[in-house]
């Protein structure tokens, strides 16, 4: 009966959508007060409904309804609890309805937070979310119902694939979804804002919060899942330039143009266009990477739907959204009045390279994911794009724009002074190009990548302490001020100066990792060992092993270095119940100067077995770079004048205009 | 410089990147991108000695022998063909004799597969997409999971 009562809330909710579309939009199109804030409470409702239809779902696989076909298939009452909920959004029902709740949450946010806005904006807004929430929830209820009940009841579920029962991935699609869906909120906007006919700064400031909470959670969604493809895989990768890795890494690209772009907007009134046609393509190559993930038009542990129906309606309604948001632009940007005069040399000038970098490295990706499948599609060779091709795109693309990244935030608005930012910056470049010696002095023989790569990073690192010593005045004025001006800065300001220092940081993981990793293939006996970087590892013994839905064996082994000892791993193969499935879990001792990651593989003919160890320098900066950046966003977001509707037009006008 | 120059200079720029980094994707396309094969196209095809590919099939029930160490040999075979390859790393939990592989390396002039990459599975039901097709192009009757 409760297992009813969801999707009962659900078809509901797909007629409250159909109305948070249609009437608000008349409303604000004839100026009817009344109609227009009807808006607001159905996006409220709509809220309401679908996290009903959420908790019945998730409630069905807590207590383990195996009537429920969703929750039999997709669960097992031997599972811990955590992956019983996370169990949920784990296969293709759930996750669409996870897409549709993270959506009305946005919504409902609009809805409530957003007094300040005009209110035939926050109308036209609310209707276009209730747009994209009716499209989805139609695909839910019409081909996807989660609540489809089984007669009669089985006694077992069927599990959850166990390469799925892990903390990090639990919590990844979440994250992920609040970050493609949150970029809804910018075209909600921006489709607003053609309807409207107006872009200005206070438009700019409405739309900067809930691009940075998305991209926030895209940063950090993504870099969940490169961790867990990092030690679940047992690959000793942390990134495979996947389809479902770039379906993920396009919408992040493009949501951090808009990031930049948008400041334009606000603080120069310029970009204006542009910036509307990005949040278009930021939420366009989201949809896209639903798409994609979830079609079965690619074959991964994402790909939960394979069956053809679901793929051509998620197709439709892509074509609907992208066609139709970007007809619309083509008949309306016109009418949007262009900007401010700046000159090429100039904090504009600096993000729009910033814009055309990243969009040109997102093409690149684009084109990389997508080639092999339209030349698939139309008969083609079958072939396969691999890190070799994006390498050597995204690379050389993406690099000048790292270079000019510390350069930035020292230009000037309007017309830049390049002497004064190299008074500013050199001895950051001085520090930077110093420490690239130092490395290819040690790895003389090595890849020139490495002390480009490595300069770079610290390039990244010093240019954002640059940035601080600056605003703060360190060592020009007496401490005890600079502490004054540091806690008066604008917390997006710190904001921008960690995203920018979490980068280097990351840039640094990444070269180290690429260039420097040790990789061994050994077959060991119990008792020998293998060294791997500055480490020895010793295979000390093999034990079975049996867990609550898992059975296998237990590698031990020993790491020292030198002659001291560190710690003992433990490598494990397992077998899952029910599904019988092996996995591999990997012994790994992390620290921040590298991680010692072994592998135990396969018995060899002569009672060894086969070991895959790796050494890995610096890895971990790799997801701690996210972290800093994912808190640098966190910070901005507390701004108080990035606060939801906080800036009202008319003021923020002004202040634009005393600017 | 006035707003029209102003305007051409950051256009023309912005034209000059792009050009660019098309080029550069054109010219890695041309370079990187590696075909896939199932072992009868491969002679079929002429696949030179030292050429990057991906071949794919299924892995033939008993051919599996471990050699001295982490190295392995298997057969791969589209049922009209066969070709060995060796292997010299782990192989993924998913690899079992009679079950789809898809594997990535060159040929050496003796007609084996050296591959440097077995790909894993993600789970027991999936079979590259890549490989069903060509496989049911070939009237080749295939396992569970195949169709997906």
């Amino acid at each position: 009966m409760i297992a009813e009562f969801g999707h009962f809330a659900l078809i509901l909710a797909t007629g409250v959508a159909l109305y948070q579309f249609l009437v608000p939009l008349v409303g604000a199109h004839r100026g009817d007060t009344a109609l227009m804030r009807t808006g607001i409470s159905a996006a409220v409702l709509q809220l309401a409904l679908i996290a009903v239809s959420f908790v019945v779902l998730t409630h069905a696989y807590i207590v383990s309804d195996f009537s429920v076909q969703n929750v039999y298939e997709n669960s097992h009452s031997a599972k811990p609890l955590i992956y019983k909920i996370s169990g949920v959004w784990g296969n293709h029902e759930g996750s669409m309805l996870l897409w549709v709740l993270i959506l009305a949450i946005y919504g409902g946010a609009v809805a409530l937070f957003g007094r300040n806005l005009p209110l035939e904006l926050r109308s036209r807004v609310l209707a276009i979310q209730g747009a994209i929430g009716l499209a989805f929830l139609l695909f839910i209820v019409l081909t996807s119902n989660p609540f489809q009940r089984l007669d009669p009841p089985p006694i077992e579920g069927n599990g959850l694939n166990p390469i799925l029962q892990d903390p990090a991935l639990a919590f990844h699609p979440p994250f992920l979804y609040a970050g493609y869906v949150g970029l809804s909120i910018a075209f909600a906007f921006a489709v607003a804002a053609l309807i409207e006919g107006r872009v200005d700064a206070a438009w700019a400031r409405w739309v900067r919060p809930w691009t940075l909470a998305a991209w926030m959670f895209l940063t950090i969604g993504i870099a969940m899942g490169s961790w867990w493809a990092y030690y679940e895989l047992g690959w000793g990768g942390w990134w495979f330039w996947d389809p479902v890795e770039n379906a993920s890494f396009m919408p992040w690209l493009v949501s951090t143009a808009l990031l930049h772009s948008a400041i334009v907007v606000e603080k120069r009134n310029a970009l204006k266009i542009w910036t509307v046609l990005l949040s278009i393509l930021a939420f366009s190559l989201s949809l896209m990477g639903t798409f994609l993930v979830r079609s079965g038009v690619l074959t991964s542990v994402h790909a939960f739907a394979v069956d053809p129906e679901r793929g051509l309606f998620i197709l439709i309604i892509l074509c609907l959204f992208i066609g139709g948001s970007l007809a619309l632009f083509a008949w309306r940007a016109p009418m949007l009045k262009a900007g401010g005069l700046f000159a090429p040399v100039s904090r504009e000038g600096g993000l729009v390279l910033n814009n055309l970098l990243l969009c040109v490295a997102c093409l690149a990706v684009f084109i990389g994911t997508l080639y092999p499948l339209a030349l698939e599609t139309f008969d083609g060779p079958k072939i396969s794009v691999g890190p070799p091709f994006f390498n050597l795109t995204f690379g050389p693309i993406i690099m000048p724009l790292l270079l000019l990244v510390p350069v930035g935030p020292f230009l000037a608005w309007k017309r830049g002074d390049m002497a004064a930012v190299w008074r500013r910056l050199w001895k950051s470049l001085a520090v930077a190009v110093v420490i690239g010696l130092i490395v290819l002095a040690v790895n003389i023989r090595g890849p020139w990548l490495a002390p480009v790569g490595m300069a770079m990073a610290a390039w990244l690192v010093l240019g954002a302490i640059a940035d601080l010593a600056a605003r703060i005045g360190l060592f020009k004025v007496p401490l005890s001020s600079s502490w004054h001006r540091f806690t008066g800065l604008p917390r997006s300001a710190i904001g921008g100066i960690l995203a920018h220092g979490g980068l280097g940081l990351m840039i640094a993981g990444i070269i180290a990792i690429s260039l420097w990793k040790v990789e061994v293939i050994v077959a060991l006996k119990t008792g020998e060992s293998a060294d791997v970087g500055a480490y020895t590892v010793t295979f000390l013994s093999e034990t079975p092993l049996s867990g609550p839905n898992y059975t296998g064996r237990a590698g031990r082994f020993l790491v020292k270095e030198g002659d001291r000892e560190i710690t003992t791993l433990v490598s494990e193969k397992r077998n899952f119940q029910p599904s019988g499935m092996p996995t591999t879990e990997v012994g790994l001792l992390q620290t921040l100067l590298g991680d010692v990651y072994v592998v135990m593989g396969d018995e060899t003919t002569d009672g060894a077995r086969a070991m895959r160890m790796y050494y890995n320098p610096l890895v971990n900066f790799i997801w701690l770079g996210a972290f800093i950046m994912f808190c640098g966003g966190l910070l901005s977001l507390t701004d108080r004048r990035y606060r939801v509707g906080a800036p009202k037009r008319a003021i923020s006008a002004q202040a634009v205009a005393a600017e | 410089m006035t707003r029209k120059q102003k305007r051409l200079t950051m256009i023309l720029g912005g034209l000059a990147v792009i050009g660019l980094a098309i080029g550069i994707i054109l010219y890695a396309l041309s370079g990187t991108i590696t075909f896939f094969h199932t072992p009868s196209d491969l002679t079929a095809t002429g696949v030179k000695p030292g050429q990057r590919i991906r071949l794919g099939g299924m892995v033939e029930d008993g051919s599996v022998k471990k050699g001295t160490g982490t190295e392995t040999t298997f057969a791969v075979t589209d049922q009209i063909k066969t070709i060995t390859v060796s292997y010299n790393g782990i192989l993924p939990d998913l690899f079992r004799e009679g079950q789809g592989v898809v594997t990535e390396g060159s040929l050496k002039e003796d007609g084996t597969f050296v591959a440097d990459t077995v790909l894993a599975k993600h789970d027991e039901n999936y079979m590259p997409r890549e490989l069903a097709e060509s496989l049911k192009e070939k009237g080749v009757k295939l396992g569970k999971g195949a169709d997906q």
